[in-house]
């Protein structure tokens, strides 16, 4: 598109790059009062006083009409092949149906998609480039070509008129009494303090206080664990194969998206002496024992400490939990401690035990908040 | 209007008219004249301007469909897959969009690609004018405004696509909510604000809807609108040239050139963009399925745009500070932080530095060649690896899998390659500037091989050499060397420090000036002494790193006046 790409390396003095066959332009462009023929092009001013030039290499050879008459042809091709291509948009969009409600009963509703997007798709792209390249064919062939250099006004201002602004601002501020008169001044700041803070109160009912609310999930103690999916309980003899791993959801929040959010967990079964969970303490709360099995089953929390991801992948030969999002890596075997990635602390542990039918429930809430770290959480 | 045009009889009077109206014949007609210069590295704004314009006018249809409300449903539609399925409302209706409109999958494709060009052609535009210094003095509020634009487009993109309620945005959702909480004091509150209480709530969707439709896309058009009313106000810059000069503008007219050909270019974005939404699939959300807190996947990458941030939170180690009841989550806040702090505190600020720095408080109408700034686009390539590097690490699961690396070990390489990356590109990438700037020096003093290998009198074969033409001569030639400031810690004769290098802040700004200067001086017999004399603060001249010859000299000495012969100069200087 350029007349002047850089020229560096290049070999010799060249002329500057013209598309061949590129009409001259009119002798008269713009709107300009007058424009010198020639190689370096006519200096004009305008009532504006800007100056410029027209032109920068107005060749003087005649407009190669042949070589118009052809582009002309190849445009208006172009400008009726995005006629018809628009029409077959048209037509794609009447002729492609889709839905189950608009489709035949054997056909597949992707199909259908895919066919009227694929139509759909083809011929509005056919219809833009057609238009494009007519566009540009035009532009570049047809229409004379000029360079125009336009004179750059100063951006700063004649120093008169600089000064005459500054002096009016002070003036102004000075008949303002702004600074003169600091009691208006500073009641007009302590006026104005409340309405500043008045759009973030405004926004306080947008949600409720944390309270203590992410200390906390649903499991309260004898509540059952459900699997994932069928939304059934479990006894320890029913999930008896050492390295399986499956999720569990609390009894009657199977879909609460806002409980299973923070209550989902990992349930692991190890073979007898891999499980080894260190007690473990925060202060005085207690946060992991082997009490806290069945049957070397371990329930941890699926919620990443890290920040929130279900902590989704289980390796049995390592018992490594990992999590997908950011990597986070537990020890599953050793009360999930962190082995690798940005989690700064291991997967709480649920206090879990049998009921009198047998099924696993939990002992408890979890001891510690589960998920990502917050201010509060000490 | 004049005679002697082709102009079809109802437009005789448009001028006339127009300006009956609204008084336009001068300020329509400058309008019109508007010149806009022609280089291919200028047409990167507009790919995103027009890519803005195809996601007004997408997302506009996908509008009138979607529907945002979390509203929990029983999926009985035309994907049988999903039959029986409990989602939210608005997953159904993308689902519906995708299946059930005509035309609908074609737009949402269109319009995901469509971010997807607006944020690749918005970075690519900020990093041609970083590169060549056209953010200088006049257009620092421009630059400001482009920096502003980078991260509504962040936000924007984030809230769009999370809208489907698809597991994949969900967990991105999620992952988003969770570092909120991080935040010291105000965290957890921020989040339950915005959601509404816990994750997810029912209240998102909604929210992040009117942000991304409203409140967001109005500030990206005012935005837009005045960054594109400054550019035409105070004038496109221009690449060194024959012709070009500080003073004037060249290129072809806004009417009837640019308007063809803008709206030939805009043609094929549209094009570009409708072919990739044909063929190349994107965001499949009926793949995802709707979001459950409790699956994931493996290969959850974001947008290509928060890829930088999904990185830097992959290759923190988990580090936290508890004490006194509370938690500091660093593992948290400093990859959420701090390299988009990088990023976008320090293009917002580096314009202002580079003047601090250089002194240099003149107008820039001609942009620089990166090469003939070599601190500037040593700092400009230092930040595309830091981004890279930071980007990349955000699919480490992808590439382990792809080139069976293990997953901690390209960790671990990224965690060294952050800090390492970027010093070794801007030592490497200085270096690249500076030798071909004595290319170049070479070439303007010696002119250029000419291939042609011819024997002398005396037997010796040498090589003909040209000189250059001036197209190219005036290219290189526009290079402009920074003035020098007092030297750190120089004192005058009576053993006073300068000025400006006084204090521990001037010794900051004498060295950044030294940084800055260091350039390949062009020097021709006759003119060029700044490697000898300095340059009349009396100030020693520097040479560079290990055993480098690159030479400060003064905004004088760096000139080689035009027209000189440089056939016989001795290029005395290296």
């Amino acid at each position: 598109m350029s007349d002047k790409e850089e020229t560096e390396g290049s070999e010799g003095p060249v002329a500057p790059r013209r598309v061949i066959g590129t009409p001259p332009p009119t002798p008269r462009l713009l709107g300009s009062t007058a424009v010198a023929e020639g190689g370096h092009g006519g200096q004009v001013s305008d009532e504006t006083g800007r100056g410029e030039h027209i032109g920068g290499e107005i060749p003087t050879h005649p407009v190669d009409e042949a070589h118009a008459k052809r582009v002309e042809k190849i445009v208006a091709a172009c400008f009726i092949f995005a006629f018809i291509s628009g029409c077959g948009f048209i037509a794609a969009y009447v002729g492609f149906e889709v839905g189950s409600n608009r489709l035949g009963a054997g056909d597949s509703v992707v199909d259908a998609a895919l066919r009227s997007n694929l139509a759909l798709g083809t011929s509005l792209a056919v219809t833009l480039i057609a238009l494009g390249l007519g566009a540009l064919l035009w532009v570049r062939h047809l229409m004379p070509d000029v360079e125009v250099v336009e004179e750059r006004h100063e951006l700063r201002s004649d120093p008169k008129d600089r000064q005459a602004f500054e002096q009016y601002f002070k003036e102004g501020a000075s008949n303002s009494q702004f600074v003169k008169r600091p009691l208006v001044r500073r009641t007009l700041m302590l006026g104005t303090l409340p309405l500043l803070a008045a759009p973030v109160v405004l926004l306080r009912d947008l949600g409720p206080l944390p309270g203590t609310s992410l200390r906390h999930t649903v499991w309260s103690p004898g509540r059952r664990l459900l699997v994932f999916g069928t939304d059934t309980p479990i006894t320890s003899a029913e999930f008896s194969v050492p390295g399986s791993a499956i999720t569990i959801v609390p009894e009657g929040y199977a879909d609460d998206a806002d409980a299973l959010t923070k209550a989902t967990v990992t349930l692991i079964k190890f073979r007898p002496g891999e499980l080894d969970i260190p007690t473990t303490m925060t202060g005085s709360t207690l946060i992991g024992t082997m009490n806290w099995t069945v049957d070397n089953i371990v329930a941890y929390s699926r919620i990443c400490t890290h920040v929130g991801c279900p902590v989704g992948l289980y390796e049995q030969t390592t018992h490594h939990l990992l999590c997908p999002c950011h990597q986070s890596t537990f020890n599953a075997a050793k009360g999930a401690e962190v082995i690798f990635g940005p989690a700064p602390r291991p997967l709480p542990q649920l206090p879990i035990t049998v009921d009198a039918q047998g099924y696993l429930v939990a002992k408890s809430d979890f001891t510690q908040p589960v998920g990502p770290s917050f201010w509060e959480r000490g | 209007m004049s005679d002697n045009f082709d102009v079809p009889a109802p437009l005789e009077g448009v001028g006339g008219w127009l300006d009956d109206r609204f008084h336009g014949a001068r300020g329509f007609r400058v309008l019109m004249r508007k010149v806009f210069p022609d280089h291919w590295s200028f047409m990167l704004g507009e790919i995103a301007l027009w890519s803005f314009v195809i996601l007004l006018l997408s997302g506009t249809f996908l509008s009138l469909f979607f529907v945002p409300s979390m509203t929990d449903v029983v999926y009985h539609g035309s994907y049988v897959k999903l039959d029986g399925i409990r989602m939210s409302e608005a997953y159904q209706s993308t689902v519906s969009i995708s299946f059930d409109v005509r035309g609908g999958l074609l737009m949402r494709q269109i319009h995901h690609w469509a971010a997807d060009l607006f944020m690749a052609s918005l970075i690519i535009h900020m990093l041609r004018v970083f590169f060549t210094g056209a953010y200088r003095k006049p257009r620092e509020v421009n630059w400001l405004i482009g920096v502003g634009l980078f991260t509504l487009g962040l936000l924007e993109g984030l809230f769009g696509y999370s809208l489907p309620d698809d597991q994949l945005s969900g967990a991105g959702l999620r992952i988003f909510e969770g570092v909120l909480q991080g935040i010291p004091i105000v965290g957890t509150y921020l989040a339950f604000f915005l959601f509404g209480g816990g994750f997810p709530g029912n209240d998102i969707v909604p929210r992040m809807y009117v942000l991304h439709v409203l409140l967001i896309p109005g500030l990206l058009l005012g935005l837009i609108t005045a960054h594109l009313f400054i550019m035409f106000h105070q004038k496109h810059t221009q690449m060194p040239a024959k012709g070009n000069t500080e003073k004037n503008v060249r290129g072809q007219p806004f009417f009837p050139y640019f308007l063809a050909k803008g709206g030939a270019w805009f043609f094929f974005i549209f094009a570009a963009l409708v072919l990739l939404a044909t063929f190349a699939e994107i965001n499949p959300i009926w793949l995802y399925g709707p979001y459950t807190p409790v699956a994931i996947s493996s290969a959850s990458q974001p947008d290509f745009y928060m890829g930088i941030l999904e990185g830097s939170l992959r290759m923190m180690p988990a580090w936290e500070i508890n004490g006194f009841g509370h938690t500091l989550s660093l593992s948290v806040l400093i990859p959420a932080a701090v390299p988009l702090g990088i990023i976008f505190g320090g293009a917002a600020i580096w314009p202002f530095f580079e003047q601090w720095a250089t002194g240099d408080r003149s107008f820039h109408n001609i942009n620089d060649r990166p090469r003939n700034a070599p601190m500037r686009t040593g700092i400009g390539v230092a930040a595309v690896v830091f981004y890279g590097v930071l980007w990349a690490e955000g699919a480490n699961d992808v590439i382990a899998d792809k080139l069976q690396i293990p997953l901690y070990t390209i960790t671990w390489i990224s965690r060294v390659l952050v800090f390492v990356g970027p010093a070794a590109a801007f030592f490497v990438t200085k270096r690249i500037c500076l030798a071909l700037q004595r290319q170049d020096k070479e070439t303007l003093l010696h002119g250029y091989e000419s291939g042609i290998i011819r024997q002398l009198p005396n037997g010796e074969f040498i090589e003909v050499h040209r000189p250059v033409n001036e197209e190219a001569r005036a290219v290189l030639e526009a290079k402009t060397v920074p003035a020098l400031m007092p030297a750190p810690g120089s004192e005058d004769e009576n053993g006073l420090p300068a000025p400006s290098s006084r204090g521990a802040l001037g010794k900051v700004r004498a060295r950044a000036n030294r940084a800055f200067a260091e350039t390949i001086v062009v020097e021709t017999n006759g003119h060029g002494n700044g490697h000898e004399v300095g340059n009349g603060h009396g100030a020693a001249v520097e040479a560079g790193q290990a055993g480098e010859q690159a030479s400060v000299g003064s905004a004088a000495a760096g000139q080689l006046p035009a027209g000189e012969n440089p056939a016989d100069s001795p290029g005395s200087g290296i």
